[in-house]
């Protein structure tokens, strides 16, 4: 059965998340990642919105992160302070989905700008949760197409700490939650080194390269001592993955957003 | 002032929301109160402080069309479609003049409203550590636990001297029910000087209240507005669902500069809601 590289990297990430996890989702391909999860392998998966929607189980993604659809099918719905303030921070969520426009070796994350804060080129639309998200949750999966313009050897802003700059940063400051424990992108699936933090390559998707990896990271990438294949979609994944996009796409009634970030 | 007046919309705005005003226009994607913003850009209201999480397609209106002097915000995209070009364009080209930003994440931003409706000068909580937004934004400071010696960071409370928000449902004396996702209305009403509440309908009473419903008392809210329709294209959970082919349709309205100001001449400033 064919599927494309998007396909590979939503089902890479979804296998990422176990039945156990109470998930703290973002908007597009976190979402889409985290509902095939539910609807494959992780029926239990605990899904936690911003919004304030705990354990929803959407029947079609949302456009926006306080879509009708998720208060309809939540357990139940809170305010956006107390989702912030008693079950992020007060440490109820093992696992955060994080994005953004760029990513370093170390997983920190920029959302803010592009070019200097003051005078950017490019505006961005900023944190979010994410900056909260980062250092709340047990750990962070980051889910992002890999370019050389999104992999970068320096962020321009620091919207969102993964390891630190150096790496380090993190147990410096005496933050207690794990950070970054997997990248997955298009291409492959990155880990942090044990003792440096640094994200290495430690699986690749089925027909990629390592010339490719290469090519489509802004700094120097290395590879695990061992990289795995990543087993390739399984029809009954893929069957749930493309079902969810198109009742998705039905129901806003335009073309499948599954791209969007 | 009476508590919970129930007045028209233009007569609210025209009474309530003044030049250089701090206002805060809620609704966290649900509930979004269009139609108060709209009012507010025919009235031509400048020099705004505009507060709010998510800035949405309501500011990115009001900033296009040249009400605010400065932004307090925390995510300032489109949801699920990408930039809010209007937004973008007053950052990063000063159009149509400049807009000073005040940039915070969401839970700084929570809890700044929770501190403002608590009447507390500031906010503590665990945010931002090791990033770059302390840097650029002197209203996020720390300080130490009195009793761990923990670092914890602190916001300033936000007070708004106007919080709008729109709700499914007042009855006549001018209680007000919302429900469904809720976000920080509760919150930002309660910090507000003046509360304004646009409303789908006006009832005898509020009837049975669903497992969400947030009830605003009277004389917590300043004046109530009919205003059927008022969230759209954002939603009113048991009334209509969010536009969500809007959403992406404002991507190439609000992309060029005049194709943005033709859409509001004809929809907002002729067209009223």
């Amino acid at each position: 059965m064919s599927y494309t590289a998007s396909e590979m990297m939503t089902v890479a990430a979804a296998r990422a998340l176990g039945n156990e996890d109470i998930c703290f989702v973002g908007i597009g391909l976190p979402s889409a990642a985290c509902n095939l999860a539910r609807l494959t392998h992780a029926p239990s998966v605990k899904l936690i919105y911003e919004s304030g929607t705990i354990e929803t189980r959407p029947a079609v993604l949302p456009l926006s992160i306080g879509d009708g659809e998720l208060c309809e099918t939540a357990l139940t719905t809170v305010s956006v302070p107390e989702i912030f303030r008693y079950w992020l921070q007060g440490g109820r969520i093992s696992v955060g989905f994080l994005g953004g426009a760029q990513v370093d070796r170390f997983g920190n994350l920029n959302s803010t700008v592009i070019g200097e804060y003051a005078r950017p080129k490019v505006r961005l639309p900023g944190s979010g949760g994410a900056t909260e998200i980062a250092t709340g949750c047990g750990q962070i999966f980051i889910i992002m197409r890999q370019t050389p313009r999104s992999f970068v050897p320096r962020l321009d802003f620091m919207t969102t700490l993964g390891h630190g700059p150096s790496g380090r940063e993190r147990r410096e400051l005496g933050i207690p939650t794990r950070g970054p424990t997997v990248l997955v992108t298009d291409l492959c699936i990155m880990r942090p080194e044990a003792e440096s933090n640094e994200l290495v390559v430690a699986g690749m998707h089925p027909g990629v390269t390592r010339e490719q990896v290469r090519t489509s990271t802004g700094w120097e990438i290395r590879f695990a001592g061992t990289v795995e294949e990543t087993p390739p979609p399984a029809p009954g994944e893929l069957a749930v993955l493309r079902d969810l996009h198109a009742r998705t796409a039905a129901a806003q009634g335009v073309a499948d957003n599954s791209s969007s970030i | 002032m009476s508590a919970g007046d129930i007045l028209p919309l233009s007569e609210a705005v025209a009474r309530y929301v003044h030049d250089g005003d701090q206002i805060a226009l809620e609704g966290f994607t649900h509930l979004i109160p269009f139609a108060a913003a709209h009012e507010i850009i025919r009235q031509q209201r400048r020099e705004l402080t505009l507060i709010r999480m998510t800035p949405d397609l309501i500011y990115d209106q009001m900033i296009g069309m040249g009400t605010a002097r400065k932004l307090v915000f925390s995510w300032g995209g489109n949801p699920g479609v990408g930039s809010l070009h209007r937004f973008r364009d007053a950052v990063e080209h000063g159009w149509p003049g400049p807009l000073e930003i005040r940039e915070h994440s969401h839970a700084a931003m929570a809890n700044a409203y929770e501190a403002g409706a608590a009447g507390m000068p500031c906010a503590f909580f665990r945010g931002y550590r090791g990033t770059d937004l302390p840097r650029v934004n002197p209203d996020i400071r720390f300080v130490r636990c009195p009793f761990t010696g923990e670092e914890l960071t602190s916001v300033p409370a936000l007070r708004p001297d106007v919080t709008i928000v729109h709700a499914q449902k007042a009855d006549r004396q001018g209680n007000v029910l919302v429900e469904g996702i809720a976000g920080v209305q509760k919150e930002a009403v309660l910090a507000a000087r003046r509360a304004i509440v646009t409303v789908e309908e006006i009832v005898d009473n509020l009837g049975g209240k669903g497992t969400h419903a947030v009830i605003l008392p009277a004389w917590t809210i300043t004046a109530v507005c009919l205003a059927p329709g008022g969230a759209r294209p954002s939603y009113a959970h048991g009334y209509y669902a969010r536009d969500n082919a809007f959403y992406i349709a404002w991507d190439e309205i609000a992309r060029d500069r005049a194709t943005f100001i033709a859409w509001m001449q004809a929809h907002v400033l002729e067209g009223g809601q």
